[in-house]
């Protein structure tokens, strides 16, 4: 680009303004992931292929494929149901306006603190010595460990990644059942409608995109998910991202390019679900503003 | 929603987020029998790593703020003065950082920026470090252009500019001059989340191979009874003093705004 001549150079001054952030973004984004798709679908000596995708299609990597996908499924659906019940039952329940601006600020905290630091919450809390576990043990003589609960395991994975899923709907629900008009249940009421009725046939659907659009943005926060997955369970349960981990340190399976792949089915999964969470927010601001 | 039943969830829900943290906190001061002391800090605290890899992930985080106000604020500036009709597409590109998984980012920097590629970043410890600076620019920049993008559409862009050029200022005058103070604000809230996202980053410097506070986190993890939760407790306050900072900041510019 430097050696443009001056004419051209005159006209294409505006936009090389964006020079800078241009290189960064092909650098350090647009490059690195290309080279991953690209990667999935060569060989070691760069001829194309689609061998490394058939390679996904073992029983261990499409297994944990199938426990990430179960994994986000369940801390999502689990986390937008709580987390709409919680912003519900603050905005419209009739709780005390005092209680709205600290769980705001808490739910910004909380669905920034993932990683390394959540693991160890939950292992003092529900671990195999955790706070909850001995209390229910020596008050109750409840055994969490006997009766099949494993803080490493698929429903201690989910429970964990509830501490960020439910602030994160919170966050993004508040704002939508804020912009709820108070003319619609008015109306509703007039039309002789209960309060139920008025939430299946008004309010759920008008929110309905916004709370589908959030759970595919919380699987895809789910399914990203690395360090509070490897520092939880270390190595015992094959999720993806621990997978692809143990992958890029070490090698394990032997085949660089079968990397490639399984990142690739990530971007793949985690694009998908927030494609969906694009579409749906574009329907639901029609309704909201 | 009847009363009862919000008050039902909404204190369970904070049952269930209070529960870890006390863990957590109970399990970082128990390492005396019997009584609560402070033993797992000072062990942590006098780790002579803690203090190598906690500072050099505060270094790296300075770093990155200070890469991503120079990267974010011209380019935003730059946008809604002169190229508004790009918003869109540039809003949609820092939003990919959320889309594409750090792990994914991360394995595509190894592969293109080995010892063997193009350009060998990964050889050297200082190429490295760059590397990571900007691994976590990525990682923070939804954050960063967000804060800033909103701070420069709540001011007069195109007059502030028009002013200074007309008084004879230059780009990089008015950009560090004028358009930066403006929007010091945004800046900082950006600056804060960056600062708490690069503190507790794993991935990137895990398979960076670099010494940061994340993998020292998990390492004691794996190999230690109570210093990992003085090092979580420790984690979560800085995370909560970031976001206690933002609020500040913002609070603290609504009174002289209204001071006028």
């Amino acid at each position: 680009m430097a050696d443009l001549p001056p004419v051209k150079r005159r006209i294409s001054l505006t936009w090389l303004g964006l020079l800078p952030f241009i290189a960064f973004i092909v650098l350090f984004l647009a490059l690195p992931t290309m080279k991953i798709v690209i990667g999935a679908f060569q060989r070691p000596d760069g001829s194309f292929t689609l061998s490394n995708l058939a390679g996904l299609f073992t029983p261990t990597i499409l297994g944990s494929y199938w426990i990430s996908i179960k994994i986000s499924l369940a801390s999502s659906a689990i986390g937008c149901l709580v987390g709409f019940l919680m912003a519900a039952g603050m905005v419209l329940g009739g709780l005390p306006k005092a209680i709205r601006s600290p769980l705001l600020t808490f739910s910004g905290v909380a669905s920034n603190f993932a990683g390394v630091p959540l693991a160890f919450a939950f292992l003092a809390t529900l671990g195999p010595l955790g706070l909850v576990t001995m209390f229910l043990r020596h008050e109750f003589g409840i055994n969490l460990r006997a009766m099949g609960f494993n803080i490493l395991s698929f429903w201690g994975l989910t429970i964990t990644y509830l501490f960020f899923q439910i602030p994160l709907m919170i966050l993004i629900i508040t704002p939508a059942l804020d912009g709820l008009k108070r003319e619609w249940r008015e109306a509703a009421s007039c039309l002789g409608a209960s309060g139920a009725q008025y939430w299946r046939i008004v309010a759920l659907p008008i929110l309905f995109p916004t709370i589908l659009g959030t759970f595919a943005l919380l699987f895809a926060n789910a399914f990203g998910a690395v360090a509070t997955a490897i520092a939880l369970t270390g190595s015992s349960l094959n999720i993806v991202p621990i997978m692809l981990f143990a992958q890029i340190r070490g090698d394990v399976l032997g085949d660089p390019h079968l990397g490639y792949a399984m990142a690739f089915g990530m971007i793949l999964v985690t694009g998908l679900a927030n494609v969906i969470y694009i579409l749906l927010r574009m329907r639901s601001e029609r309704w909201l503003k | 929603m009847t009363k009862a039943a919000s008050w039902a969830i909404m204190i369970l829900g904070i049952l269930y987020f209070v529960l870890p943290l006390w863990g957590m906190v109970e399990f970082s001061l128990s390492m005396r029998r019997g009584v609560y002391s402070f033993d797992a800090y000072t062990a942590v605290l006098s780790d002579p790593q803690f203090r190598q890899t906690f500072s050099y992930s505060v270094l790296m985080a300075l770093l990155t703020i200070l890469f991503g106000i120079l990267l974010v604020v011209p380019t935003a500036f730059w946008v809604q003065l002169k190229l508004p009709r790009l918003r869109p597409l540039i809003e949609f590109i820092t939003l990919m950082p959320l889309v594409i998984p750090a792990i994914v980012t991360v394995f595509g920097y190894i592969r293109l920026y080995n010892t063997s590629s193009w350009l060998p970043l990964t050889g050297t410890t200082l190429g490295t470090n760059f590397l990571l600076v900007m691994g976590y620019a990525t990682l923070s920049l939804p954050y960063m252009y967000r804060a800033v993008d909103t701070g420069l559409r709540s001011i007069d862009v195109a007059t502030l500019t028009e002013a200074a050029q007309s008084l004879g200022a230059g780009w990089v005058r008015i950009i560090g001059q004028i358009i930066l103070p403006n929007v010091l604000v945004a800046v900082l809230s950006g600056s804060f989340v960056t600062f708490a996202i690069v503190m507790g980053e794993f991935t990137m410097a895990a398979l960076l191979n670099r010494p940061a506070f994340g993998p020292y986190l998990q390492l004691m993890g794996a190999n230690k009874a109570y210093e990992p939760f003085a090092l979580a407790t420790i984690a979560f306050v800085i995370t909560w003093a970031c976001m206690g900072l933002i609020q500040l900041v913002t609070r603290f510019t609504k009174h002289t705004k209204a001071g006028r």
